[in-house]
């Protein structure tokens, strides 16, 4: 009885001790990033990407990871420890992707995620920016005589993915135009591209990008179309946790570095040459004018080492989504200068 | 529960000291937990609160046993998903009871083919996981049915094709009508077996009670159609074309082939579960009782429905009750199929359209904790009834 006794007395100041630990948690906010600090203790960046999305983050036979969205990881990870490799990617479904960066598994999330105000306001995330401008659109077989989204009758099934503005929007769409549907929703991507392929549905409706890189996926990729609407807008970015206001600002930067570097011709090759360059603003991303690093805790030659590991935004759209077929014009994805929408604020 | 057992003892501060110890220590965890839990949202401008069950939910289900789209809302979208659960459960449950008796029955066959067939039976569907089983179902099986247009037809009234079965709806007028006569003939049927007992026990009479019953119930239902009015017609499924290659069914009712696919996986694996308890209940019961009941004549028939079930339900009941439990919980799994039970539209799609992690995944526990209780209830007290009445 006595032994029992001081067992609990033990377990009870433990207990207390526990307590006390866990309110030195916490209390982020102050100049001081906690994810900078973690990340440079841990030796790498903790990464949210999707389950296997090709040309955005999928990996390959030998588990390397590569995509659009999967450069912005490498981009922040080559910023803050100067190395583009040491980052660790955590496969997350729609349904986890939040939840993981709450709970501080992930510190960044990259997985084509759409900006709501919802999502931004409501749920503890903050949005850094954009990385690719997308719409959402339909996929039907081509011998189904659907050529338009006017073609849809009511009972048509629609396959799509649980939990993603892709499903509200989808209901929003069939409201407007009237027509009863059969929703059909699998919380993993692969899930839905099956029953699609299947029949289970008569389309497949998500991000266009999502379409055409699922498309690739199929037993008869030549066999099923996109239908040429498009219902919504879908800005797709890079996500952090809300209160670490350093650490968004480094993914924001490391981002807006590369499409920036992208616009004043730098990219992976040229870098390290245009140092001695005679445009200041060149020099600023290159690293040899200025002290933007100071102003997160880095050195100067964080978004030299992003554009020289990395490369800038158009060099990563080329290698991945351009060159894999998905989707070869770029559309709203091109420079401001050039007729896209894509338009970073100056990093100076 | 008697609580007399559990009595402290005030008197005895060697024994009290622990015990205060021990609840201060669960208390002081959950403390932490909380505590944590509130500081850390806290800091991520999480805000905690159920407000949210009463906004709109803005995403339509697939399949809901009552009204329901998108308009409604998160609050109506759990009761969709909660009673999908119940219908999946109840579906599986009667199903896997069914084919669990008589697979427990068929592997104490004297019959050596039926024996063995039971006996594989329990052996390859209670040794392959569950989901896998239901992957089976769903990938497998049913992704193999035809499209509508070549549908696998019943008669020309009902169609299996790879988007569910269709059957016809019934359409009734002055259903109301033909329920409560249902329901008086099956008043009736009980108190004929009563009568039926008596006349047993106190005269000796044998009344064909059974005979008397199944008339009864056909009888009554059937003159409500004669005179009382009562009409039914069939609404039968039709091949329906949206496009040059894609139809579907119109009318009728759609069972959509997640359920299918769900309910038979469930079921058949539990029923193995179930059949094992059987067979061990009636192992159970001592030899020489099934040798008295031969020996005063009674046949094999009535030697298992006298004798030998009522002693081996008490030996059955507690761990089928398990079984059951166990169905309603593995029902969750329908996640991974997209049929909309609690798991995918309340945990799952809900959870993602709010972000509302702690609040939504404590709701689900608490009514999976409710659920399970309640058929735990409601199997104790059957138990209850089945046990042994000392006299």
């Amino acid at each position: 009885m006595i032994k029992s006794l001081k067992t609990m007395i033990f377990v009870g100041l433990a207990s207390l001790l526990l307590v006390a630990c866990g309110q030195g948690g916490g209390g982020a906010g102050s100049k001081k990033s906690k994810t900078l600090d973690n990340t440079k203790k841990a030796g790498f960046v903790k990464c949210g990407v999707s389950q296997g999305l090709p040309g955005f983050s999928n990996a390959d036979a030998s588990g390397n990871w590569t995509g659009l969205d999967v450069d912005v990881c490498r981009a922040v990870a080559a910023a803050v420890l100067g190395d583009a490799d040491k980052v660790k990617y955590t496969p997350l479904s729609a349904k986890e992707r939040f939840t993981a960066l709450t709970s501080g598994e992930i510190d960044i999330l990259a997985r084509n995620t759409t900006w709501t105000l919802s999502r931004d306001a409501d749920i503890g995330l903050t949005f850094v920016g954009v990385n690719f401008y997308d719409g959402q659109g339909f996929m039907v077989r081509k011998n189904s005589g659907i050529n338009s989204v006017n073609d849809f009758k009511n009972g048509i099934s629609a396959c799509t993915n649980t939990g993603t503005t892709t499903e509200l929007n989808m209901r929003d769409f069939f409201n407007s135009k009237n027509i009863s549907y059969e929703p059909i929703a699998f919380e993993k991507a692969d899930e839905v591209v099956q029953a699609y392929d299947a029949g289970r549905c008569d389309t497949y409706t998500t991000d266009k990008s999502g379409l055409a890189a699922q498309r690739t996926k199929m037993s008869a990729p030549d066999d099923h179309k996109v239908l040429p609407e498009t219902i919504s807008k879908e800005p797709l970015g890079p996500v952090v946790r809300q209160g670490d206001s350093v650490w968004e600002d480094i993914v924001r930067w490391s981002l807006n570095t590369m499409i920036e570097a992208e616009e004043y011709g730098i990219n992976s090759s040229n870098a390290s040459s245009l140092k001695d360059s005679e445009n200041p603003q060149i020099k600023r991303l290159v690293g040899s004018e200025g002290e933007l690093g100071a102003a997160f805790g880095l050195d100067n030659e964080w978004s030299l080492r992003i554009i020289e590991q990395v490369g800038n935004y158009g060099e990563s759209y080329k290698k991945h989504i351009a060159d894999t077929g998905i989707l070869p014009n770029r559309g709203p994805n091109e420079l401001w200068t050039k007729g896209g929408i894509l338009y970073v604020p100056p990093a100076r | 529960m008697n609580l007399k057992k559990f009595k402290i003892d005030f008197k005895n501060k060697k024994r009290l000291i622990p015990q205060v110890l021990t609840i201060a220590f669960i208390f002081l965890v959950f403390a932490y937990f909380s505590y944590n839990a509130q500081i850390n949202m806290g800091n991520r401008g999480i805000s905690f609160g159920y407000g949210f069950l009463s906004q709109e939910a803005s995403f339509d289900i697939t399949f809901s046993m009552i009204d329901y789209d998108g308009s409604y809302s998160y609050g109506r979208a759990f009761l969709v998903g909660l009673l999908n659960t119940l219908l999946v459960s109840v579906i599986g449950i009667i199903i896997c009871t069914i084919l669990g008796v008589t697979i427990g029955i068929g592997r104490l066959s004297q019959n050596y083919l039926i024996a063995k067939a039971a006996e594989w039976y329990v052996e390859i569907f209670r040794n392959i996981p569950l989901l896998l089983q239901i992957f089976f179902w769903y990938y497998g099986a049913l992704r193999l049915l035809p499209m509508p247009e070549n549908a696998i037809s019943f008669g020309e009234i009902s169609f299996l094709t790879i988007k569910g079965w269709y059957v016809p709806k019934f359409l009734w007028t002055n259903f109301s009508i033909f329920f409560y006569s249902l329901i008086a003939s099956l008043i009736s049927i009980f108190y004929v077996f009563k009568y039926a007992k008596k006349q047993r026990e106190e005269v000796g009479k044998h009344v064909p009670a059974g005979l008397i019953s199944l008339s009864i119930l056909i009888i009554v239902p059937a003159l409500t159609f004669l005179i009382g009015g009562v009409t039914l017609n069939f609404q039968y499924p039709e091949l329906n074309q949206l496009s040059d290659t894609i139809y579907n069914f119109k009318g009728g009712i759609s069972i959509i082939p997640e359920l299918i696919s769900l309910a038979l996986a469930l079921s058949m694996y539990t029923a193995t579960f179930v059949a094992e308890n059987v067979r061990a209940g009636i192992e159970g019961v001592g030899k020489g009782q099934k040798e008295a009941a031969a020996s005063i004549g009674l046949t094999r028939g009535q030697i298992l429905k006298l004798v030998v079930m009522p002693q081996a339900l008490r030996i059955i009941i507690p761990p089928t009750t398990n079984q059951y439990l166990n169905l309603t919980k593995n029902s969750s799994l329908a996640a991974a199929i997209a049929y909309p039970d609690i798991v995918l539209v309340f945990a799952g799609t809900a959870l993602m359209q709010t972000g509302r992690a702690i609040e939504i995944i404590s709701i689900t526990m608490g009514t999976y904790l409710f659920l399970s209780l309640t058929i735990s209830v409601l199997m104790n007290s059957y138990n209850k009834k089945m046990a042994i009445k000392e006299k």
